[in-house]
């Protein structure tokens, strides 16, 4: 549930990671940034007259084209000056867009958590044993077909081609006459196009949004996404899953594991902790190539 | 050359360099007397100036001195991006205060729980190196990072079913520092001066803050020094050039933590609290920003990044009132703008000045040099004598 | 050239990377003193065996021996230390210290001063920072960069930076220093004034293995040339041995090609001469 969530943020970064070799710290606001629009859009248009469905439409389709206006922004003003700048230029600048995004947001929506208004049927329902609410499986469905219709835009179309090309070499890309900016700047949007799905989701799950969820999910959807393989568009949904189900089982049976020592306020931990024994043993991830630093 | 190097050895980091090398020692000597006087003195003017709450802001430019300084020779030197250094002074103030509070009721003394806090820092440093010695920039931050948010998580939750931080309230009524008997938190009196409480810490931290700032310099040029450059500069070159990089890396872990772990005694004796919520990752990316803003790499640069980032906050509070008398109304509280602001200064200054404010004189004579160099590369090749 | 015992003993290395065999039981004797090269077409595997011999990569099997003691299987940095230093292709200078830092970085090998000693600034430690400054600017000078001592290793010209990184590699004294394709992208009187230096190094007593494309430096500098194709080692012997090797010729040429001029020639080497090398 939370691991399809995860899939998609994971697989924002693991785009731009493939294309740019950078780590966009940023992409976790992007998210946060996406559900707090289309809160404001929600709220705005209000739950009277209209039915449900089209006032939740009306967020996302004012979230999404917003959030790949923000990714383009953040592609253009703070990382393309920096291309071939030293690494850790870069990764210093995404963490400053994140500080400067995170805190641009608490100044607009302030500091408290804004609710989601209950648009989405959330009766139970009966699902191969288990309950399963309508908004999960929404969730689900929704971002099985996004996965699917990703995965065919990257190995069927132009787009896709040049968007692979690039990932492998850009220069060589560019010599073959693709617009290599115009890749990377489609990449940085679709990733958050798909992060402001991912944000609403993620609202409509938990009924409220907050300045600061970017951080804490856009962690662990790197850690997803290092979990798959960074760079590796299946590897980062297989890895969002993987968390997903990681974190819940962790966090449901780590009391018994432990004797009752640790309990089950230590559910974030899990994250990091795959996170660092996946990059200690494991850099490459489940699916990807080798990318421990090499001559 | 030679002198060059001795020079940048012996020149005090706190003198403005405007002595420069060429000054005759008369100068030179003149000017370290001024700045000796001027930090001596320095409680007292800004006292007198600014008001009381500066001197507390004085204080804690030194403790973040220290604790810059200390990441300063992990992400500086040796090029290692730690974004979870808070853990280490979180370290250091939870050793001190678990020992010195009421709540195991412990009252062990300073000058052994200073070492011990440099100690146990420097072993939670190897602890964190060991694993990451392989990963690579960008991997490494999101490691360390995590590893920070780790021992924040345990601080949090490790009140049951043993209490052994106290949770989120975190632990109280820590005991002030007191040297050869004399209580850092009480006002003493020199003849017809009366010391207050804040001057005392001031004294304090300034002497330990020169040591950090001494220390730093004679790594920065020396063998190991040498080698941490190398490894940030090019790893795989360094190592070609016999240099073991992973004893060195583990040393600037250890060695940056130690500094940390120092920092965060102090800190927990001078605020006489602690609690988790002081060691999140916005404390270890402030941290980072002063190093980054001030200069990678350059003692005196990334003093300066210390001095700005806690300074200007404290000046941000006085937006408040101004916007009030511009707008008639808060629109935007200060407090909400101080990390906005430091992530714009963070993007910008990469943008611009990705050295930092103040970089080390190799990077300047980089710039320098570079065009000269340039020249003379394309007239061929270098028949030098 | 000299007739002492091998110092550098390569043993049957094999290497593979995912299946593709980049060297397969590659042996051959460095012997003291000489000049030793090692040619061969594009992808022929130099450069992974030269990984090999400097640490840099672990082979499948086989190993190197210098001078009796194994060096497959140390760390690079203890490789250096035992005798075996280093160039690179694409030239590594850490191009913000200074000429002379870069040196003094060589040097670590052969130097003590720890943590704790550049904080005390004790009389040892100051006299052995001394002792290296003026052995990193003797250095310089025989490599000719002396004048940029003071300059960062990034501003100095091509040609300079290779000298440079061939002081570093001097610099911890080694018995074999491997230098990996040095006249890349110099030109001839860069070339001309680097096989002078190669021969001042040989004369002072350093074995020096030579990966290089520039065929008329090697033939010219070598005493030994172990040629390799395909991983594997398909003539070794002295320059005028080898260049009558048919199986060079072939590795070379392909099948005797349209300009195939008689390599036996005395002057034939040219034909070896890869496409861009003038």
């Amino acid at each position: 549930m939370l691991g399809s969530i995860y899939a998609l943020v994971a697989l924002g970064y693991t785009m731009v990671y493939g294309i740019l070799g950078l780590i966009n710290f940023a992409h976790g606001e992007v998210v946060m940034i996406g559900a707090m629009v289309a809160i404001s859009v929600v709220l705005a248009i209000g739950t009277g007259g209209l039915p449900a469905p089209i006032v939740l439409l009306a967020g996302v389709a004012v979230s999404i084209p917003a959030c790949m206006l923000l990714g383009a922004l953040l592609e253009r003003v703070a990382y393309r000056p920096l291309r071939d700048a030293p690494r850790l230029t870069a990764l210093i600048t995404a963490i400053g867009m994140s500080i400067v995004l995170q805190n641009l947001a608490m100044i607009a929506w302030g500091r408290q958590y804004l609710s989601f208004p209950p648009l989405l049927p959330n009766e139970p329902h009966a699902f191969l044993g288990a309950t399963v609410t309508g908004t999960q499986l929404l969730i689900v469905a929704l971002t099985v077909s996004l996965m699917g219709a990703l995965l065919l835009l990257i190995n069927r179309t132009r787009l896709g081609r040049a968007m692979r090309a690039t990932s492998q070499s850009p220069a060589l890309a560019g010599l073959m006459g693709v617009d290599v900016n115009r890749i990377i700047m489609l990449t940085f949007m679709l990733g958050s196009a798909l992060a402001a799905v991912a944000g609403i989701m993620i609202a409509g799950y938990y009924g409220q949004a907050h300045y600061y969820m970017g951080f804490m999910l856009g962690l662990k959807a790197f850690t997803a996404a290092v979990l798959g393989g960074i760079g590796n568009v299946s590897g980062a949904m297989l890895g969002g899953l993987a968390l997903g189900v990681i974190e819940s089982l962790g966090a449901g049976y780590i009391g018994a594991l432990t004797g009752g020592f640790l309990g089950s306020h230590y559910q974030d931990v899990f994250a990091f902790a795959v996170l660092i024994l996946v990059l200690v043993f494991r850099p490459s991830g489940l699916l990807g190539e080798r990318v421990a630093d090499r001559a | 050359m030679r002198r060059w190097l001795f020079i940048q050895a012996l020149r005090l980091p706190l003198v403005p360099s405007a002595a420069g090398a060429s000054a005759s020692p008369l100068a030179r000597g003149m000017v370290l007397a001024l700045a000796v006087a001027a930090l001596l003195l320095a409680p007292f003017l800004v006292d007198a100036l600014l008001g009381r709450a500066w001197v507390r802001v004085l204080d804690l430019v030194m403790l973040y001195t220290m604790l810059a300084l200390g990441l300063n020779i992990v992400v500086g030197f040796a090029g290692l991006l730690d974004l979870g250094y808070i853990a280490f002074f979180a370290v250091g103030a939870y050793l001190y205060a678990l020992c010195a509070s009421p709540h195991f009721g412990l009252y062990l003394p300073f000058w052994l729980l200073l070492p011990a806090a440099a100690v146990l820092a420097g072993v939670f440093g190897v602890l964190l190196g060991a694993p990451t010695l392989k990963l690579r920039g960008d991997y490494l931050a999101i490691v360390t990072l995590g590893f920070g948010e780790i021992i924040r998580i345990f601080l949090n939750n490790l009140n049951a079913p043993i209490n052994l931080t106290n949770g989120p309230q975190g632990i109280t009524m820590v005991r002030p520092i007191e040297v050869a008997g004399v209580s850092m938190a009480q006002v003493h009196s020199i003849g017809p001066l009366s010391i207050p409480a804040l001057y005392n810490y001031y004294y304090l931290f300034l002497a330990l803050t020169l040591l950090v700032v001494f220390v730093s310099i004679r790594l920065q040029h020396s063998r190991v020094g040498r080698a941490w450059v190398a490894i940030r500069e090019d790893e795989l070159a360094a190592s070609a050039s016999g240099v073991n990089t992973r004893n060195l890396k583990l040393l600037a872990f250890a060695l940056g933590a130690s500094f940390g772990g120092i920092a965060g005694s102090l800190y927990a004796s001078f605020q006489g609290f602690v609690s988790p919520e002081s060691f999140g990752l916005m404390e270890s990316i402030m941290v980072l920003c002063m190093v980054v803003l001030g200069g990678m790499g350059h003692v005196r640069g990334v003093v300066l990044g210390a001095v700005l980032l806690v300074a200007l906050p404290e000046a941000l509070r006085y937006i408040g009132p101004m916007q009030r008398s511009l707008f008639g109304q808060v629109m935007v509280e200060p407090s909400d703008l101080r990390l906005l602001l430091f992530g714009i200064a963070l993007v910008l200054v990469m943008r611009w000045r990705p050295a930092g404010l103040w970089p080390s004189p190799v990077r300047r004579r980089e710039f320098a040099a570079a065009p000269a160099a340039g020249g003379s590369a394309s007239t061929g090749p270098e028949p030098r004598p | 050239m000299s007739t002492a015992g091998p110092l550098l003993t390569v043993q049957g290395i094999s290497k593979a990377f995912g299946g593709v065999k980049a060297l397969s039981g590659v042996s051959f004797e460095v012997p003291q003193g000489a000049v030793y090269g090692l040619i061969g077409p594009n992808g022929a595997g130099k450069t992974t065996l030269f990984n090999v011999v400097t640490g840099f990569i672990q082979p499948d099997s086989g190993g190197c021996m210098l001078d009796g003691t194994r060096l497959t299987g140390e760390p690079v940095h203890r490789v250096v230390q035992l005798g075996v230093a280093r160039t690179f292709q694409n030239i590594r200078l850490f191009h913000q210290m200074s000429a002379l830092e870069n040196v003094m970085v060589g040097m670590h090998t052969r130097s003590r001063a720890g943590a704790l000693g550049a904080v005390l600034r004790t009389r040892r430690v100051r006299d052995e920072e001394a002792r290296l400054e003026a052995e990193a600017h003797a250095l310089l000078e025989r490599v000719s960069v002396a004048a940029w001592a003071d300059h960062p290793a990034g501003s100095l010209p091509y040609g300079l930076q290779r000298r440079l990184e061939i002081a570093r590699a001097l610099a911890s004294s080694p018995r074999l220093v491997a230098l990996d394709e040095p006249a890349a992208g110099m030109n001839a009187s860069e070339t001309a004034s680097l096989s002078e230096l190669i021969v001042k190094l040989r004369d002072d007593g350093t074995t020096v293995l030579l990966i290089e494309h520039d065929v008329r430096l090697v033939m010219g500098l070598c005493d030994r040339v172990a040629v390799l194709d395909r991983g594997e080692l398909i003539a070794e012997g002295t320059p005028a041995q080898v260049q009558r090797d048919p199986a060079v010729i072939e590795a070379y040429l392909g099948a005797p090609a349209e300009d195939a001029r008689p390599a036996s020639h005395a002057e034939g080497d040219t034909a070896l001469g890869l496409p861009g090398v003038a």
